[in-house]
């Protein structure tokens, strides 16, 4: 015979889109979307922090302020109000990278909106990846590319600092450019990169990979639980860390 | 002596010239410009209707960035002094501009004094102490230009009198340079106009140029990139209807001031003249070559 465990699982009550619904404690907002029977096409991706896609907008009861987070990263708090935000149609240019030049001009050619910043700073108070976008967008405007890139690093492209823009400045699209250009024309070239690429090109691993394409499934298995691998005192501390 | 410093945009870029050339002759005389860690546009304009709270955040956060620095901040650019210096008498004088802002901003506001490298060598290094440090005097005969923003309006910026101001020539005679008298030195260069209507900008700076060029100047010497720009780059275009045309070359105050002090740098920036001023530099001085 047996027994039925019972545990009580604390519900909270969350808004989604205005609408109650009671969901257990603890859930990330994409997971209560879900419980709550949403089923996501869009406003949802790589359900780790990483791809941008489930930015939402929610406010605490009793708070005026709006606030931002990437659904699969945020905890629901009880009394919620939210809703996602998982497309935002700014203004994206198209070019030929290899035709530009890394300077003020190229950004104030393609993107010129972006001299009606007031400075207030509202895209830094909405980025989830808590990103100095003001001062990105100041750099880029003035010609400094390479800082343009650098502030912007961990952009997702999540849009909220445009959807929240009085200057309706197409940020993540700007530094999108930025690093383009930084790469493409301000970036040390890499030598290793560009001599891997002759051998490839020169068909070096030719050989190999015809031989490897030839393998049945179960020898590819094999040769993969076989394989080498690096050892772990190799691995820069810094590599580590990220991992 | 310290102080800190607001490059601005334009400094950054097209007028790069001038923030070099500003940096080594301010160290020479014994002040290190220390730039804001951080800093974006100052708006280039004051609002110019006083409910237009949105317009003073720019320089207002430049200003709450740079109080955390010092209790004064420096600036080269006429646009950015003009715009920081009036915002900062704004937001002292105008208790709901300051409330509305520090709202904003969350952040309180104490006053910063802005001030103008031409001020700081009057009122602080001194005309005589700028003088005494001259190893190679100027013989050269400078047209002073002010231009409007400098000096505009006087209630707000009061550096020098906004109709007859006297600062650069003091400034001037201190590097050695006969100073013609030049009554064009407070008219308008066209500004902003040269990017929506250049003709009308073409004919103010161009007038402003052939009065110089009539009172016998060889160069003229200005602090405003705008007015350096406006100056410079219509000369560039060929002779003027009337066929009167002598082309002038347009420098920064600081320049004439890099080479009197007898620096190697922040003299002559090849790529950021249209009339080049080469020639002043390589004619003999008064004392010969230091």
């Amino acid at each position: 015979m047996s027994v039925a465990i019972q545990r009580e699982v604390e519900q909270v009550d969350v808004f989604i889109m205005g609408k109650r619904y009671q969901v257990p404690k603890g859930l990330t907002i994409l997971k209560a979307l879900e419980y709550a029977g949403y089923r996501l096409v869009r406003g949802v991706g790589c359900r780790a922090g990483f791809c941008g896609a489930c930015a939402t907008v929610y406010r605490k009861e009793g708070d005026f302020r709006l606030r931002v987070g990437l659904a699969c990263q945020t905890v629901i708090e009880d009394r919620m109000y939210l809703t996602q935000i998982p497309f935002y149609p700014a203004v994206k240019k198209t070019y030929d990278i290899e035709q530009l030049r890394p300077d003020a001009d190229t950004i104030l050619r393609l993107y010129p909106e972006v001299t009606r910043c007031l400075q207030c700073n509202t895209c830094r108070k909405v980025c989830p990846q808590d990103l100095d976008v003001m001062r990105y967008i100041a750099a880029a405007a003035r010609g400094d590319i390479a800082k343009a890139a650098d502030l912007s690093f961990d952009c997702l492209q999540c849009g909220l600092c445009t959807s929240r823009c009085p200057a309706e400045i197409s940020h993540y699209n700007v530094a999108t450019l930025a690093r383009r250009l930084y790469g493409r024309h301000l970036a040390p070239p890499a030598p290793h990169l560009t001599a891997r690429i002759r051998e490839l090109t020169e068909g070096q691993f030719d050989k190999e990979v015809a031989q490897m394409r030839a393998l049945s499934p179960d020898q590819l298995q094999t040769l993969y639980a076989e394989r080498d691998i690096e050892p772990e005192e190799l691995v820069p501390v810094s590599k580590k860390d990220e991992d | 002596m310290r102080i800190p410093y607001y490059p601005g945009c334009t400094l950054h870029q097209k007028a790069s010239g001038l923030d070099r050339s500003a940096r080594v002759t301010a160290a020479a005389l014994g002040i290190e410009l220390v730039e804001l860690p951080q800093w974006q546009c100052c708006g280039g304009l004051i609002p110019q209707i006083r409910e237009a709270y949105m317009g003073l955040l720019a320089p207002a956060r430049i200003l709450v960035d740079a109080q955390k620095e010092g209790d004064r901040l420096l600036t080269l650019c006429t646009f950015c002094y003009n715009t920081l210096k009036r915002a900062d008498r704004i937001l002292r004088d105008d208790p709901e501009s300051r409330r509305r802002i520090e709202d904003f901003l969350e952040e309180k506001y104490y006053g910063v004094r802005v001030v103008h490298l031409l001020e700081v060598l009057r009122d602080e290094v001194g005309w005589d102490s700028v003088r005494q440090q001259v190893v190679r005097p100027l013989d050269w005969k400078v047209a002073p230009y002010y231009g409007c923003l400098l000096l505009r309006p006087y209630k707000e910026i009061g550096l020098d009198d906004p109709e007859d101001p006297t600062i650069m020539e003091d400034f001037l005679r201190c590097l050695g340079c006969t100073v013609v008298n030049f009554p064009a030195k407070t008219e308008c260069c066209g500004s902003f106009l040269s990017v929506t209507k250049p003709e009308l900008a073409k004919e103010c700076s161009r007038q402003i140029v052939q009065k110089a060029a009539q009172t016998g100047a060889q160069v003229i010497v200005t602090t405003c990139p705008l007015c350096q720009f406006n100056l410079d780059r219509f000369q560039g275009d060929g002779p003027t209807s009337d066929g009167r045309y002598r082309s002038v070359p347009i420098l920064y105050f600081t320049q004439p001031l890099a080479f009197a002090l007898g620096l190697d740098e922040g003299v002559f920036f090849p790529d950021q003249h249209r009339v080049s001023p080469q020639r002043l530099f390589s004619s003999p001085t008064k004392e010969g070559r230091a």
